[in-house]
């Protein structure tokens, strides 16, 4: 089909619109990380802020990421984070789908409300800090994983998956003298794969990104997670946490980076290895939206 | 990850069968619970856990009408001597912090549908217009990507922005001759930057939904109005948009059920005290007031009206939905 003038037009103008808006989408994140590229030196003859560094240096990531760094440190309790709370999420939210997906169920109606009633009220910021306080894990990993166990949505999308798998299944197996343990494990778990990776995948993200928990119950700095770190980098500098790290040796090296680089850099840091995954993992959300949302 | 109430998924009770599966009595139930045993076995944990961490805190909100002291056990949350009644409400109501918090709350919510909600369902539509796929795709996944960095990188990347040391933006105003400024402290512009950095950061995720339903679209009518001769816009504009406004109502409906979430984490991140006059939302206070300034029964108050006008909201939210024909929240 031939494209008259005013098509034509419709789709350059469309084009041009559509590349302002993911310039504008794109380039804060870009501008932090040419930023975090930038040395000593060459903010003091071209000022900070710089699209192209002339001569990109990674001293602020080796600052950052020295031996014995609280921001290594970090690292490995974000990761640690990620790992328990996905598979804690997981083997929790599970069952109780795979339970509430039974039409059968005496009182499944009423234990849905009961799960659905949580996702309008909750207690709130203080009450949540007083039960966390009184169950003794303040300062504690735990914190960060019992109060977010379970998201109601994620495992309601969970039981609309299920729920869409064949009751006949189930029948047919019992039939063959399969167990219900053995029909959840093999015949449900392969099943729900699909929305099992999805809504793991969820968790974790949840999980490295989560913050405002570990700041009301975590004191101590060497149990704090990345964006903390982050955080207090950002709000107050990196001098803070010079007990407890190489950033010290900042006087060694002899170029010191300035310290929006610094602050550039822990961006990046702490968004890497979501930046990196994220071409893969984006469809999975994208999947889930649909899931949740329009049928059909 | 934080998910707007509303837009995520509808609940969805009594698409199969009755509450209970049969009502021929307690024997009957009976039979049938000792058939599912092992079903309510694998339940009994997971429920445990809404018990504790869900419901317990809701017990908790009796504080907010007690005089609560964090030193005195569990015991005493229960003891006969210190209820107070509404006291703490009222001093809330009374208290020059009422008014800036609630307003606070309501217009930086309004702002942000004002700019928040259309312009997503723009960038669906031209999205949706565009026929180069690759282009498609990559626009796509470049305006979901700010919507996956945490509240804490979002906001260090504003403050990146705009800081008077060399920000970006600073650096561009010095290019034209212009002053450098505070722009996080300065309180004419605060609000404007949370509702800028809230349409960078969600625009591009929220336009996902439309996208879906544009994409059920059935396309004989477009051929149809193209026979009549319509042009591309006329076909957006008579096509498309009628096409998903059935989407466009519910989710502005659920948005503005849930307006008293004015974005608790990003402000928490960006204010000062120069700008709490035009940016300290119910939830601020109830930080700052409440578990900084130790004053938990207080906090807990301000906190329960809060949850109370929310769910209130909320619950209006889904009777207009479904007086408007559509499937709402539950």
């Amino acid at each position: 089909m031939k494209l008259s003038r005013g098509e034509k037009l419709f789709d350059w103008i469309n084009i041009f619109v559509l590349v302002i808006l993911t310039l504008f989408f794109l380039i804060p994140f870009l501008s932090v990380v040419s930023t975090s590229l930038v040395s000593g030196r060459e903010y003091a003859l071209r000022g900070l802020f710089i699209l192209y560094p002339h001569q990109p240096v990674l001293n602020s990531y080796e600052m950052l990421l020295g031996q014995g760094s609280i921001v290594v440190n970090a690292y490995f309790v974000t990761s640690a984070r990620v790992i328990v709370g996905t598979a804690f999420g997981l083997i929790f939210t599970f069952p109780l789908a795979y339970v509430l997906s039974k039409r059968r169920l005496y009182g499944r109606v009423p234990i849905t409300m009961f799960i659905f009633f949580t996702m309008l009220f909750s207690g709130g910021l203080i009450p949540n800090f007083v039960l966390v306080e009184k169950l003794g894990l303040l300062d504690s990993f735990w914190s960060m994983i019992f109060p977010v166990l379970i998201n109601p949505w994620w495992l309601l999308i969970m039981r609309n998956f299920m729920l869409a798998i064949p009751e006949e299944l189930e029948e047919a197996a019992i039939m063959d003298g399969a167990s219900p343990l053995i029909v959840l494990v093999r015949v449900y778990l392969p099943l729900s794969m699909p929305v099992i990776a999805t809504i793991g995948l969820w968790y974790a993200v949840m999980h490295w990104n989560q913050w405002f928990d570990a700041a009301i119950y975590i004191n101590d700095p060497r149990k704090l997670p990345l964006q903390l770190i982050l955080r207090g980098i950002l709000e107050y500098g990196t001098g803070q946490y010079s007990d407890y790290s190489g950033l010290a040796e900042m006087t060694e090296l002899t170029d010191p980076p300035p310290a929006e680089s610094l602050k550039a850099a822990m961006i990046v840091i702490t968004t890497l290895p979501i930046l990196m995954i994220y071409p893969f993992i984006q469809r999975y959300f994208v999947r889930g939206i649909m899931l949740g949302s329009i049928k059909g | 990850m934080q998910q707007p109430l509303g837009e995520q998924i509808r609940v969805r009770m009594d698409q199969d069968g009755p509450a209970f599966a049969d009502r021929r009595g307690f024997r009957d139930a009976w039979r049938q619970i000792k058939r599912d045993r092992f079903l309510y076995a694998l339940a009994a944990l997971p429920l445990l856990y809404f018990v504790i961490f869900r419901y317990l805190p809701m017990v908790g909100l009796i504080i907010a009408f007690q005089n609560y002291d964090p030193f005195l056990g569990i015991g005493a949350m229960f003891g006969g001597d210190n209820w107070v009644g509404f006291k703490h409400f009222q001093n809330f109501f009374d208290s020059i912090f009422f008014w800036n918090v609630v307003r606070n709350t309501v217009v930086i919510s309004f702002y942000k549908l004002l700019f928040g909600f259309p312009l997503p369902i723009v960038l669906a539509l031209l999205i949706n217009e565009v026929r180069i796929t690759v282009f498609q795709r990559t626009v796509q996944t470049i305006s979901y990507l700010p919507h996956f960095f945490s509240m804490v990188v979002a906001a260090g990347i504003v403050r990146a922005m705009l800081t008077p040391q060399g920000g970006l933006l600073n650096q561009a105003i010095v290019a034209f001759d212009g002053e450098a400024k505070a722009f996080l402290t300065d309180p004419a512009l605060f609000r404007s930057i949370l509702v800028t950095m809230d349409v960078w950061q969600q625009a591009g995720w929220n336009s996902i939904i439309f996208l879906a339903a544009m994409a059920t679209i059935n396309p004989e009518m477009y051929e149809a109005a193209a026979m009549d001769g319509a042009n591309r816009f006329q076909r957006m504009w008579y096509v498309t948009l009628p096409s998903i406004s059935f989407a466009i109502v519910i989710i502005l409906i659920f948005r503005i059920g849930g307006m008293l979430d004015a974005g608790f984490e990003q402000i928490l991140l960006l204010y000062s005290p120069s700008v709490y006059s035009v940016s300290d939302i119910i939830d601020t206070y109830v930080y700052r007031a409440g578990l900084i300034g130790r004053q938990y029964s207080f906090g807990a108050a301000v906190g329960l009206f809060k949850s109370v006008l929310a769910l209130i909201l909320m619950y209006m939210a889904n009777k207009v939905a479904h007086y408007l024909g559509q499937e709402g929240l539950w």
